[in-house]
């Protein structure tokens, strides 16, 4: 649409014979055996899922730790903000603070990660008497106990950052004052060992489950679910949204959202309010997109590059006047 | 067998108020007369890039069919059968080809500035129709029940929640996720794929930039 939009109508050009549905027919026979080759030759992708069983054999000192800080309310999801908790105002974009807004539309309790699932384990006097001393304390002393024993684990020796506490073995943890926090988190660990944390953990609270909110926070809260996938180069900048496990395309068709990812200052000085203006950003790109007809210079590109020249060759150089 | 047109005379007023006779007409002057499955094409539409348009409809065809051919087996199906394994790599690959040459078919009508002549909602239904299919594919990759749902699902929680979103449409809610998949995002894009079709028709393909009218040379 140029100022004045000078565009015939399409019915008044002379015409020439076009067979529309054999042409449709001929290209699902094409994707249909293409469809079928790719399928015999490559297969899918099938990676099994994380099992919280798997996490507690293969990291427990990770499970452990995790544990520990939902108890403390230290832990991602814990300090999180809308939707699970009022811990956190969440990101803004610009002046709008569209996370906070949403409200807490699904509350979770870090503690209840926790505490929830232990409280069904029967059979387990020094698991029930922690339990029971949990629950009579005051919420500070809680966080106190908590907190004093995620700082005892403290952190292995990374990226130049000398160890601290335990080095993240709670078998070296320093005598103190956690209170039932141990036996608490070792409590988490053995019924992940047994198989029953996912059953525990589901968030529709009803037999059919299928709601795997808690369970996903409490496996992202860990390092475990980010190093497996860190491995598998689906890593945030890995360009990780769009990859998956093996020598799969993806979803390529989302390069531009990963893409901001990848590059300053989404990955510097604006690093922490990142996912809120990416999104802002590809609003706004998909905006233009979808209003490209109406914005001058932006859909006059095609008038500037004739590429149309190539398409309309025939109808150029004469051929379709005649 | 004789059939009969409703016995209404022109210019009936108590016809012409029908809801009925006034959704026909409707629908009927949706498209040019003969244009719904025309013979014939204009003359400039002689270009590999259109076959591009129909190669997306094909693989939609296709995407649908073996969807729901999964549907069948439900969705853990495919992490025990080989047979559910194939229908998942039919379903995988029928998506891939389905955005590529969405994707090719898009850029093609970018170049063409296939917008003109009072095309612009061809072309805006078209983008929502890519980013709803973008959204339809999204909820496929988290309705997996493996390895990459949950990570993928961790990931993008963070993104959704941070501008709101994430508190209606909850990424970690498998059984959420997947009717969006089936039901909500599928209808979405079919009705877009009906209405994008439909103003194709009734438009025409867009002539060539720079196109004289044939029939003012006429004159």
């Amino acid at each position: 649409m140029t100022r004045r939009d000078k565009t015939p109508d399409s019915h008044d050009f002379p015409t020439r014979s076009y067979d529309l549905v054999k042409e449709f027919v001929i290209a699902l026979v094409v994707v249909v055996v293409l469809t079928g080759g790719l399928a015999a030759i490559f297969s899918s992708p099938d990676e099994n899922a994380i099992t919280m069983s798997g996490w507690a054999k293969a990291a427990p000192n990770d499970l452990i730790t995790t544990a520990a800080a939902e108890l403390a309310g230290s832990s991602t999801s814990a300090t999180y903000g809308p939707p699970y908790n009022s811990n956190g105002d969440g990101l803004k974009l610009g002046p709008l603070s569209l996370q906070k807004w949403a409200g807490v539309r699904l509350p979770v309790d870090s503690a209840g990660l926790v505490i929830d699932p232990l409280s069904a384990v029967s059979g387990n006097s020094e698991l029930t008497s922690a339990l029971a001393a949990w629950k009579e304390a005051t919420p500070e002393q809680q966080t106190k106990w908590a907190t004093d024993y995620v700082d005892a684990i403290g952190t292995a020796e990374a990226d130049g950052e000398p160890a601290t506490g335990a080095g993240g073995d709670p078998a070296k943890v320093a005598a103190g004052e956690y209170g039932p926090a141990p036996v608490l988190a070792a409590g988490l660990l053995t019924l992940a060992q047994t198989g029953g944390l996912e059953g525990a953990l589901t968030s529709s609270g009803n037999f059919f489950g299928g709601d795997q909110t808690k369970a996903l926070l409490l496996l992202s809260d860990g390092t475990y679910l980010e190093e497996q996938a860190v491995a598998r180069n689906l890593g945030g900048g890995q360009w990780g949204m769009m990859n998956e496990t093996g020598n799969y395309p993806g979803q390529p068709w989302m390069w531009l959202y990963t893409f901001w990812y990848q590059v300053s200052p989404f990955t510097t000085s604006h690093a922490d309010n990142a996912d809120a203006e990416v999104w802002g950003l590809m609003m706004l790109l998909t905006l233009l997109l979808v209003l490209l007809p109406f914005i001058p210079g932006l859909r006059s590109i095609p008038r500037w590059i004739p590429i149309h020249r190539l398409v309309w060759r025939y109808y150029y150089r004469g051929a379709g006047r005649r | 067998m004789t059939t009969r047109a409703d016995p209404v005379s022109p210019g009936d007023a108590s016809a012409d108020r029908s809801w009925t006779v006034r959704i026909r007409s409707r629908v009927v002057g949706l498209v040019p007369e003969g244009q719904w499955l025309p013979g014939r094409q204009p003359v400039y539409v002689a270009s590999w890039i259109y076959v591009f348009g129909v190669l997306t409809l094909a693989s939609l065809a296709v995407v649908i069919v073996t969807g729901g051919a999964l549907s069948l087996g439900g969705v853990a199906w495919y992490h025990v059968s080989s047979l559910g394994l194939f229908v998942n790599s039919l379903h995988l690959w029928s998506v891939e080809l389905f955005f590529a040459f969405m994707v090719i078919h898009l850029w093609g009508k970018f170049w063409m500035a296939a917008w003109r002549g009072g095309r612009a909602l061809t072309w805006m239904t078209g983008v929502v129709l890519f980013v709803a299919s973008i959204g339809t594919a999204f909820t496929g990759y988290l309705s997996q029940t493996n390895f990459d749902a949950q990570w993928i699902a961790a990931e993008a929680k963070d993104g959704l929640d941070a501008v709101g979103i994430g508190a209606f449409f909850n990424v970690l809610n498998p059984g959420q996720m997947l009717l969006w998949h089936v039901v909500l995002l599928p209808f979405a894009v079919g009705l877009i794929t009906v209405m994008h079709i439909i103003l194709v028709r009734r438009h025409g393909v867009v002539p060539p930039i720079d196109a004289d009218s044939p029939i003012e040379k006429e004159e």
